[in-house]
């Protein structure tokens, strides 16, 4: 394989254009390389010789931005904005949900998908709504993902949606072999999906089921597409790359709320400031009955479960 | 008759007078004091003012507990048996509510005759923590009425149709034609 890309570097060169230097010879050759190893004929030399988000300078982040965006508008034939938007001093997200509230209707899983750019075929989902048995309680080996009664609730159940938990000690940024995930300083755990290699041991490590893989090219059509990004969250994604639910932080770090937030028809979601002992989620938590999903494995989630009533 | 008729409509014109110098806008006022940025009732349309029918002339009041000719819309399932319409909108000012107190309270401030007898998800509603909020969590907030979400005739949540349930993993390895 190398010697193959070996007599292709001088026939490039011969066509003409990068051969100006030893530096750019050897990037058309790794570019190559890359083009071999990876099986996808589109990624650029740019792109592949991009380095680590947190080690980019002003100017780096500028021009991978202007580059993303016009690759998007070719792409979807409309201005997607990328942003940058870094976290907010004094913020750490906090996310609360109603159990006793919530009835399942999955109105969050698909404004969610509509926000974020997901994959619309085959259709990634970064919410997973569990119906339980009330007889039960919180318990795995008595839920359904599933279900599809006529209406919600069902008698007799109850509904836990599950995202991503925005963890202080989250484990998939412990596997990360390359750095690709990392948690912010507002709490956001982020992935940069021009560093990711696709391993996946991150979702092996989720304890939660939050990392979605794109095991094709995402196909999202020209009109789902929301212009609106961030360069760490809803930008559109190319195959073979995780992602997950950053609580919308091309929305959050605005002073928005998440979309699923915003959508819930029972007002189960409760979002804010966990620094700030006026917002609701501070009510939350200091006034409610409040759980932490599998708090046994100490991975210390930023995202709540109580009960409101 | 007609005597009668012009005295009790000169009566609520009294009634309606202190209404009319204490315009509505204060009571909202008082609501923006406290924080709260609600928005207008959801009337079904047509319906409001009240006093647009209820204008004290052409129906006379009747205080009597019966069953209506009109509003048959409305089928009360909110405690039917100890309640009816005139323990919540006022016989008098037509276009307010009441509290149990008797005190008059403007449809914007509903949720003042909801908390009499739900207090503990009205402290709840004031603090964010019962009903939905939108716009912003660091800023300017949308609250929305107790009767935004409940029928205040027949408060309890509506079922919904859920939306489509994920895709299993056979239906994704069908659509990418079974080959993985």
């Amino acid at each position: 394989m190398t010697d193959l890309n070996l007599t292709q570097a001088p026939d490039d060169c011969a066509t003409g254009s990068s051969c100006g230097s030893r530096r750019e010879f050897l990037g058309t050759a790794v570019a190559s390389v890359a083009m071999a190893l990876t099986g996808c004929g589109k990624l650029t030399k740019e792109e592949f010789l991009q380095n680590h988000f947190k080690q980019l300078s002003k100017t780096e982040i500028e021009t991978i931005i202007s580059r993303l965006e016009s690759e998007y508008k070719a792409k979807y034939h409309k201005d997607v904005k990328v942003g940058v938007e870094p976290a907010l001093p004094g913020v750490i997200f906090g996310y609360a949900l109603d159990l006793s509230r919530c009835i399942g209707c999955r109105r969050c899983v698909h404004a969610c998908v509509k926000e974020n750019n997901q994959s619309r075929e085959p259709e990634v989902q970064w919410i997973r709504v569990l119906e339980m048995e009330k007889e039960e309680g919180v318990n795995l080996q008595h839920s359904e993902q599933y279900y599809n009664p006529e209406e919600v609730p069902r008698e007799g159940h109850f509904y836990m949606p599950v995202q991503c938990q925005q963890c202080k000690k989250p484990p998939c940024v412990k596997v990360c072999p390359v750095g690709a995930t990392w948690k912010e300083k507002d709490g956001i755990v982020v992935v940069d999906y021009n560093w990711c290699i696709g391993c996946r041991y991150c979702m092996a490590a989720c304890p939660y089921g939050a990392r979605h893989f794109n095991w094709g090219e995402p196909h999202l059509k020209d009109a789902d597409v929301n212009p609106a990004t961030h360069y760490l969250g809803n930008r559109p994604r190319p195959k073979g790359v995780v992602e997950k639910c950053t609580f919308c932080i091309q929305r959050t770090r605005k002073g928005l709320y998440p979309a699923c937030v915003e959508i819930c028809p029972t007002g189960s979601r409760k979002f804010g400031n966990l620094l700030d002992p006026k917002s609701e989620i501070r009510q939350v938590l200091e006034t409610k009955r409040v759980f932490k999903f599998k708090e046994e494995l100490n991975t210390q989630p930023n995202f709540f479960y109580f009960y409101g009533v | 008759m007609t005597m009668r008729l012009f005295r009790f409509a000169g009566l609520m014109l009294l009634l309606a007078l202190p209404a009319f110098a204490n315009p509505p806008g204060k009571k909202a006022e008082a609501s923006a004091q406290e924080g709260l940025q609600v928005p207008g009732p959801p009337f079904s349309e047509g319906v409001f003012p009240c006093s647009s029918c209820h204008d004290g002339k052409s129906l006379p009041v009747d205080t009597k507990r019966r069953e209506l000719a009109m509003h048959s819309e409305i089928v009360l399932q909110h405690g039917p048996e100890s309640r009816w319409c005139l323990d919540c909108h006022d016989a008098q000012k037509r276009d307010r509510l009441h509290l149990a107190s008797g005190a008059p309270v403007d449809f914007t401030s509903s949720y003042q005759l909801c908390g009499q007898c739900h207090g503990d998800k009205f402290r709840d509603w004031r603090v964010g923590i019962h009903g939905k909020r939108t716009g912003s969590w660091n800023g300017a907030k949308q609250y929305l009425l107790c009767v935004h979400c409940h029928d205040p005739h027949a408060p309890r949540f509506k079922h919904l149709k859920p939306m489509p349930a994920p895709a299993r993993p056979e239906a994704i390895q069908v659509w990418k034609g079974g080959a993985r």
